[in-house]
């Protein structure tokens, strides 16, 4: 709570700062509450314009500096307001944040017009189309979820159709049988000009809709269909309201059937033209990104700029920038994804996300503020209450109509509850209020009006609705978005799911989704990632495969931070050099291309490692898609085993079998000969009875050279192992030793092969006598790897036979 | 009819089909008829669905099996009085996975071993992942969901991985009337 006092009273005298200058710079406005000081200075400025009579040591550059400043400062204003926010989570907890950071603007509106007694600061239309929109609807098309967005498309469409046209048209209608009832008074407005304020408000708003819903976790199905109408709505909305304001332009009198067909197909140019500027664009950003492997530190500002462009190309062409931008993100999203760098990929998605949440903000924060104006206010009780609630009325009627109309071709039809929070949750936020400020004031007697209305249904649905949403939620016992990550089982299984699908519907004669979708995959990857996307990513872009991957990495983090967590046991301090030296080892691998690692790593402490990994993993992942020219493919499948038999099994069981594990491995050549020596010595003795010779060190890796990968994963290995007690940790680091041995040696091969050494000596059978375990393959092994080299099953073998027990059992002398 | 659940308009559309695909007009399919189906062909499972529809040991397969299977596919009908004396319907989400899980387990042991699943995967990834990748893939999904370490996933187990995700959804599709 202090922190809240701190930051409120440090906002409060910041906007007295803005306001103070904001009003020395208008020109003869001689308000005599400045203070001196600033009079002075004003003096001062004047006075360099005309002569300087000596030199000044600093001068107040206000004039000069007041525009990007002011720029600046009220970001910070607004972005200081969610901080403040933030520090009282049981307030967010009632209220969505977007309805109180309105508030917060109401209380720095009334501030700046108690200093300044006119509003100076209010949205402008244009900086909100301009500047503060367009970021927050990259963002929504940037991370929209392809795959359930297209498969429940055409829902979307009919409700962002039909559904905004029924709104703008029952509402617009309904207001003028009361106007013309004398309902709301008589003002000055016409047919047109009501359906041009229908038009308006009846457009659900996605930047209100984000900021509740994002909130309110429903389940995904409803959230895709109230988000993606939110968006695709924009393109009825930008015609409508274009239409209308043309009709009134022309007068009542000139309107025909022509003109009401031009406006029909202006508004399938306006929407289709609109996506098809977005998808142009998204073909150029893929395209780009696909040449810009060497310029990977800009690659991100590609995207937004293109973004940019898009929305603006779309504005300047008249057709619906909203829709052109979302669907630039959803084109793009998936190619450019899998061309960039994985740093450049997430540095795409913060600075989305850090871009649509600051403009969110400064939105809603702006919305409050232009509120505490009096000259825009014209109270009318009747025109107000009645739009409340004829929108209200409207928006349930229209969803429940189009839903039943839809669940006779829906799948799995729209439940009643999902219908309610439908209806509910058509919030109306900022468009409506930039379109209408936008509006000329000479063609619209009764604009102040209509702000004032819209101002009151914008604050009412954010905040009302917002409010009582979570509530109506837990309530109605809406079904709530699935919390849990996907498992590579259930990935597979979607896969097999989809596949089975399509099948059917190819056996029972039908052409439906899955088939369309099936056909779209089929186009996709015979043409498009041959145009799109780079060699190397379309080799890795499997969805499968990059779940595999993501989990791989997930377990690789968390190994490490479990690997830090252990402070107080004894080997923390090697474990740090350990975790150092795995990394490093890592980087050893591809060490051409990371040297930086391998010199960032120098450092003992526990802090820079633990950020370096950070770097590092996506850093090695890089190198896994990128080396794919380079290096064998292996290499890949050398990092996957690697994260796989050291992170994933482990997590869940013997976490302390990864240090002690790692303890072995080191960056030093000479050292992990010695290691691994010493290691091969304490083998020997286990396994004299199992009748293996030992080669000198150097000769074994040299025989590891030839050595094919491995295919078998070791997760196995450690399966079977994990039963037994502590000394088993032991077989686990005369791997890795043996793994550290190869690789120094190698440079290139997989701590499996080294691993297969460890136990088994594959160099060793083939010139000592085999070992007679080596017979027993077990014959599921046997039948999968067909293409393994014969030492391979024989390490496994080996591990599983009754012998080992006593092999793990026998003291290590090298620990 | 009432076993699948499948209106009489469904039936006539699917014997409609069932002839199509009937070329020479026994009034049984076999496993040719069902490979004249292009898309079939291209589909990395396709042989195994068609397998599917056999019972084992049989070579043909007659229209009421024909609908019986394809009745696994319609969604499900949220409005069945749950009766625990009646049989499990046919497209219950039971038996849906029951379905996905027969595809996997061909030699109908009752567990998906690590082979058959490589198998599987290999089927829907051979273009673009090498051997190592689709074993580990395999392990570690096997990791994932077996959970009494058999290394191998029992229905039970298949069951429980897929008790986050929508079945219902998943393997329906719409038929038209």
């Amino acid at each position: 709570m202090p922190a809240l006092w701190h930051s409120t009273f440090f906002l409060v005298i910041v906007l007295l700062a803005i306001s103070r200058p904001s009003l020395a710079s208008q020109a003869g406005n001689d308000d005599l509450q400045m203070g001196t000081e600033h009079r002075t200075y004003k003096g001062t400025e004047n006075g360099t314009t005309n002569l300087i009579t000596t030199l000044p040591i600093v001068t107040w550059n206000w004039q000069e500096i007041q525009f990007p400043y002011l720029v600046a400062l009220w970001i910070l204003v607004s972005w200081l307001c969610k901080l403040m926010l933030q520090l009282n989570p049981s307030l967010t907890s009632v209220i969505p944040e977007s309805g109180l950071l309105i508030c917060i603007g109401w209380v720095l509106g009334g501030i700046i017009y108690w200093a300044d007694k006119v509003q100076t600061f209010r949205l402008q239309p244009f900086i909100f189309f301009y500047y503060l929109l367009p970021q927050i609807v990259l963002d929504s098309g940037y991370s929209m979820p392809n795959k359930l967005f297209f498969s429940n498309l055409g829902s979307i469409l009919v409700y962002a159709v039909i559904g905004t046209c029924w709104n703008a048209a029952t509402l617009g209608l309904a207001l003028w049988g009361c106007w013309l009832g004398g309902a709301i008074g008589g003002i000055d407005i016409g047919l047109l000009q009501l359906l041009l304020f229908g038009s308006l408000i009846a457009a659900v708003d996605p930047v209100a809709v984000i900021a509740v819903f994002e909130e309110v976790h429903v389940n995904e199905v409803l959230y895709i269909l109230v988000f993606g109408e939110s968006l695709l709505n924009d393109g009825v909305t930008v015609v409508l309201f274009n239409v209308f304001n043309a009709f009134v332009s022309l007068g009542g009198a000139k309107i025909n059937a022509v003109e009401i067909i031009k406006g029909i197909i202006s508004f399938l140019v306006v929407a289709f033209g609109g996506s098809l500027v977005g998808v142009i664009f998204g073909l150029l950003i893929s395209l780009l990104t696909r040449c810009t492997k060497n310029i990977q530190i800009i690659e991100p500002g590609f995207v937004f700029v293109l973004g940019y462009l898009c929305y603006l190309t779309a504005e300047m062409l008249s057709l619906s920038s909203i829709l052109s931008c979302t669907f630039y993100g959803v084109c793009c999203q998936k190619y450019i994804n899998a061309n960039m760098d994985e740093r450049s990929v997430s540095t795409v998605r913060y600075v989305m996300k850090v871009f649509a949440n600051g403009s969110e903000t400064i939105i809603f924060v702006f919305l409050g503020i232009t509120a505490i104006d009096p000259s825009i206010w014209v109270w009318n009780t009747a025109f107000i209450f009645l739009t409340l609630l004829f929108i209200f009325v409207f928006r349930f009627i229209g969803v429940f109509f189009l839903t039943w109309i839809l669940n006779q071709f829906r799948l799995v039809p729209l439940e009643f509850i999902d219908q309610v929070v439908m209806g509910y949750g058509g919030l109306r936020g900022a468009v409506a209020y930039g379109l209408v400020v936008s509006l000329d004031e000479k063609k619209y007697k009764e604009k102040n009006m209509m702000i004032s209305t819209t101002l009151l249904v914008v604050y009412f649905t954010v905040m009302l609705q917002g409010i009582t949403m979570k509530a109506l939620v837990n309530w109605l016992k809406v079904k709530r978005a699935a919390q849990t990550e996907r498992t590579l089982a259930e990935k597979i299984q979607n896969r097999t799911f989809d596949h089975i699908l399509v099948a059917i519907e190819d056996i029972s004669g039908q052409i439906g989704h899955n088939y369309m979708r099936d056909k779209w995959n089929n186009f996709e990857e015979r043409w498009l990632y041959w145009l799109l996307m780079t060699p190397s990513a379309r080799k890795s872009c499997d969805h499968i495969f990059n779940i595999f991957h993501k989990l791989n990495l997930k377990d690789a983090m968390s190994y490490v931070k479990e690997g830090e967590r252990r402070g107080s046991l004894a080997f923390i301090r090697k474990e740090t050099k350990i975790d150092v030296d795995f990394y490093k080892k890592f980087g050893a691998n591809f060490s051409e291309m990371m040297p930086y690692i391998m010199t960032e790593n120098m450092g003992s402490d526990h802090v820079p490692v633990s950020s370096i990994l950070w770097d590092s993993m996506p850093s090695v992942c890089l190198d896994m898609h990128e080396q794919d020219l380079k290096m064998r493919e292996s290499e890949d499948v050398n990092a996957h085993h690697l994260l796989q038999q050291h992170l994933y099994k482990g997590k869940k069981q013997h976490r302390h079998r990864y240090s002690r594990k790692h303890l072995e491995v080191n960056k030093d050549k000479n050292e992990v000969q010695e290691i691994f020596q010493r290691t091969m010595m304490s083998r020997l003795e286990s396994f004299k009875s199992a009748k293996i010779g030992v080669t000198p060190p150097k000769k074994i890796t040299n025989h590891l050279k030839k050595d094919q990968p491995q295919k078998m994963p070791n997760g196995k290995s450690t399966d079977n192992s994990k039963s037994h007690a502590y000394g088993d940790e032991d077989g686990e680091f005369s791997e890795g030793d043996s793994a550290s041995g190869c690789e120094a040696a190698d440079g290139s091969f997989p701590m499996r092969a080294c691993r297969g050494a460890g136990i088994v000596n594959p160099a060793f059978n083939a010139e000592m006598d085999p070992m007679p375990p080596m017979q027993q393959i077990p014959p599921w092994l046997a039948a999968t790897e067909v293409d393994s080299s014969a030492v391979v099953p024989s390490q496994r073998a080996q591990l599983r036979l009754p012998l080992t027990p006593s092999v793990r059992s026998s003291p290590r002398g090298h620990d | 009819m009432q076993e699948t659940g499948f209106t009489p308009a469904h039936i006539v559309r699917l014997y409609d089909r069932f002839e199509a695909l009937d070329k020479e007009k026994t009034g049984l399919l076999r496993p040719q008829d069902f490979g004249a189906i292009n898309g079939l062909a291209m589909n990395p499972i396709g042989d195994r669905i068609i397998g599917a529809f056999f019972s084992p040991g049989q070579e043909t397969v007659d229209f009421h099996s024909f609908v019986r299977i394809l009745a696994h596919f319609r969604p499900e009908d949220k409005k069945r009085p749950k009766d625990p004396s009646m049989p499990e319907p046919v497209n219950s989400r039971t038996s849906k996975i029951k379905f996905a899980f027969q595809l996997y387990d061909q030699d109908k042991d009752g567990k998906i071993s690590r082979a058959e699943l490589l198998q599987v995967l290999r089927s829907m990834l051979e273009m673009q992942v090498t051997e190592e990748q689709l074993e580990s893939i395999a392990d570690r999904t096997i990791q994932e969901a077996d959970l009494d370490k058999d290394d191998a996933i029992s229905f039970e187990e298949f069951r429980k991985s897929l008790e986050k995700v929508n079945i219902d959804h998943k393997m329906s599709i719409r038929f038209l009337r």
